[in-house]
């Protein structure tokens, strides 16, 4: 099962680079990973979206905590937060029905144009995880020139705190 | 208020946590703080590599309970660290390493000795820090020694630019480490500690099961306590020996890949397991499904990451094992009764226990070639009266040290147990001895292993440190050896040294005492010219070459499946 952690850290250098490698250096697998800074500038705040049977997210939230720099760490499945991703799409498309095609399903995800050009569309879209994923299945086959994904960024919902 | 040198103010800082010694070696980004060391009330020793400077603050640290201290220079002088810095790590050891490092401008550059050790060292070491503002260093150096020695303890690096080092400042007083995700819990959770002590007096095959947490933590007088007043038989990790008396009946020794046939027997048929510090590791469970299948496990360990991670714990307790076993044995004070029941209970149990002992005790043959083993019962035998710490470095020389030696007290073992470091135990019986002048020190070693870090002879004889290295030389890499004769058709590939120094002459040069013995007849009074020279000996022992440690659990398999011969 997915299980999305969030994790406030210190605000220094090298924190992220301690995160990484007791992924890496565990064996424990990162799906995504977003991190910046919060309302406070001396603390980050990092999602982690990763997956694995209960006991291996035990020891992942037992090994973050133990990381000197790493202040709480919150760890909840996917239902029980409000997760969003962000996600930039480039098309190679000119003007015609094509591009009124991809136009008018970029507007059913809710999606927004950022720019318009003779030969090339970018647009923006959030949403939870399987709309984007839903939206990319869709939009996939007008030809995805550039991608950039933010990856999970997620809020503990107050009914399960 | 005056401003003195980022240099006299680590000087300082040392002195008021009360480091009585640095181990160390000097280098250009260091000299700044090299230049005031005189000063100050902290003795040097200056090894003959990085390296050592490690291992001696770790066996320093594992002698005294105290937090080691070692000092180098960047590049190169920082690299030779890192295997300290790994073997203090995997066992928990309290260590403060400072290393040079280029000035903060020319970091990033490949400047001339530039290392990224901070970035090098995140995964050995519990924390580390890299001080960039010379107004940091008194807050960083007061942490860096809170965290090494508070929770579980380990290695800490600090990496010093040298205008840092340089750099002028204030001193403050006493800057408090301001450490906003570090707060190790100690107060074991007192239900949880109710329920496991019900569950023991129901107990009707109990075992301890101790690891080098019941050391770290000073419980030894507690777990024994506990143990004698319950009739519970006590089975030690190699990091725990020495934390429950091996000369009392409960002590079944070691357990584990070269465990007692009665530890492991014992572990595999308990119905309640007590673990006391230690972390299931795999040289010590075998088989995981395997591993004490029908009982009940308590697991006690101040650190969460410990608990369940490779078996499933029935009760957790998260604290310090001191804290702990005082409250188990104020549950065992208010329930005096159920104690008193539990304590008579186990007598088919315990007979069981002495009829394993009896069915396989650990032996050895001794012909007219000297065995190793006989050489670790002598050493034991005649070592008891100078309040002994032995040191060993890895293999079937600290096997053999481990199985029959009689260990009687904690901090007197001292033994790269996690990552099993060769070359760790002349190092570390120079810190141990530095700390413990006037005990009798002895490195239990092996051919290989001696002559990875044989250069420290040098240090012991100039510092006059009275190490008594006894080299088990059976001219092989006795271990690898030995898995390649059960599990390899005898390929020894690699294993013979076909070419070592003649040892003795080797202590000759550095100027320390050679002795040698090739007669078991010798073995006696050559190890009693030893013990009582005033200075620093090395002791060839020339031994079976094709000896092996059993018993023996193949990898991978149940511990309760040992090869007994």
């Amino acid at each position: 099962m997915k299980h999305i952690i969030n994790v406030l850290v210190e605000n220094e250098f090298g924190v992220l680079s301690r995160i990484a490698s007791l992924f890496s250096g565990r064996g424990f697998n990162i799906e995504s990973l977003t991190v910046a800074e919060t309302d406070d500038s001396t603390i980050s705040s990092m999602t982690i979206v990763t997956q694995g049977a209960d006991h291996i997210i035990e020891q992942i939230t037992k090994q973050l905590n133990k990381l000197i720099n790493v202040i709480k760490v919150v760890e909840l499945t996917e239902s029980e937060q409000m997760a969003r991703e962000l996600v930039l799409l480039k098309f190679a498309v000119n003007s015609g029905a094509k591009r009124l095609e991809l136009l008018r399903l970029v507007e059913v995800y809710q999606g927004r144009v950022l720019e318009l050009g003779p030969r090339s569309l970018i647009i923006e879209m959030t949403g939870e995880r399987a709309k984007v994923e839903a939206a990319l299945e869709v939009l996939g086959p007008f030809g995805i020139k550039e991608m950039s994904r933010t990856g999970m960024v997620a809020l503990a919902r107050d009914s399960c705190k | 208020m005056k401003k003195i040198s980022g240099a006299q103010i680590l000087l300082e800082i040392l002195q008021e946590q009360g480091v009585e010694v640095i181990f160390g070696y000097p280098g250009g980004a260091v000299i700044n703080l090299y230049d005031h060391l005189p000063e100050y009330s902290c003795r040097h020793i200056l090894v003959r590599h990085e390296q050592a400077a490690v291992h001696a603050a770790d066996g320093y640290a594992r002698a005294t309970g105290k937090v080691g201290v070692a000092l180098v220079t960047s590049g190169p002088g920082a690299t030779n660290t890192v295997t300290g810095l790994a073997t203090a790590c995997m066992d928990s050891i309290p260590m403060v390493v400072f290393t040079g490092q280029v000035p903060t401008p020319l970091i990033g550059n490949d400047a001339f000795q530039e290392a990224d050790i901070v970035g090098i060292t995140r995964p050995c070491t519990k924390h580390n820090f890299l001080v960039k503002r010379v107004e940091d260093l008194e807050r960083i150096v007061n942490e860096a020694f809170h965290i090494a020695g508070s929770g579980r303890p380990g290695p800490v690096l600090v990496d010093l630019p040298k205008d840092v080092i340089a750099g002028m400042s204030v001193k403050k007083d006493a800057v408090k480490p301001l450490l906003k995700g570090y707060n190790p819990n100690y107060t074991g959770h007192a239900g949880q500690i109710q329920r496991a002590m019900k569950m023991l007096f129901k107990a009707r095959r109990p075992l301890f099961y101790v690891g080098g947490g019941a050391v770290l933590a000073d419980a030894a007088t507690e777990l024994t306590a506990l143990a004698c007043r319950l009739n519970i038989p006590v089975t030690t990790t190699l990091m725990g020996l020495g934390a429950f008396p091996e000369d009392d009946y409960l002590s079944l020794g070691m357990l584990g890949m070269h465990g007692t046939y009665r530890a492991n027997m014992a572990v595999t048929k308990s119905d309640v397991l007590l673990a006391f510090g230690a972390r299931f590791d795999d040289r010590v469970t075998g088989r995981i499904d395997k591993f004490a299948a029908d009982a009940k496990i308590v697991h006690v360990d101040i650190d969460p990451t410990s608990i369940s991670k490779n078996v499933d714990v029935d009760i957790p307790i998260v604290g310090d094992l001191l804290d702990v076993l005082k409250k188990m044995l104020e549950v065992v004070k208010d329930s005096n009764e159920e104690a008193e029941r539990c304590a008579a209970g186990h007598d088919e149990w315990l007979k069981q226990i002495a009829h394993w002992r009896d069915l396989h005790k650990l032996s050895y043959e001794q012909n007219d070639i000297i065995k190793p083993q006989f050489v670790v019962e002598k050493i034991s035998e005649l070592a008891k009266g100078y309040n002994p710490i032995i040191s060993t470095e890895v293999g079937q020389n600290q096997m053999w040290a481990a199985q029959f030696f009689t260990f009687t007290k904690p901090r007197s073992w001292l033994t790269s147990g996690g990552l099993g470091t060769m070359g760790y135990g002349l190092p570390a019986a120079m810190g141990a001895q530095v700390a413990f002048p006037e005990r009798l020190v002895i490195d239990i070693a092996g051919d290989g292993s001696i002559q990875m870090n044989s250069q420290e002879l040098a240090t012991v004889v100039q510092y006059n440190l009275p190490v008594k290295v006894v080299i088990l030389n059976n001219g092989y890499l006795g271990m690898v050896r030995q898995w390649q004769e059960l599990f390899f058709d005898k390929h020894y590939s690699s294993t013979q040294m076909s070419h070592a120094p003649d040892f003795v002459k080797l202590a000759e040069a550095y100027g320390a005492l050679g002795l040698r013995a090739e007669k078991p007849e010798e073995v006696e009074p050559t190890l009693i010219q030893a013990f009582s020279h005033p200075g620093p000996v090395v002791v060839d022992v020339v031994v079976a070459s094709e000896e092996n440690v059993y018993p023996m659990v193949p990898a991978g398999e149940a511990i309760s499946n040992m090869l007994l011969v």
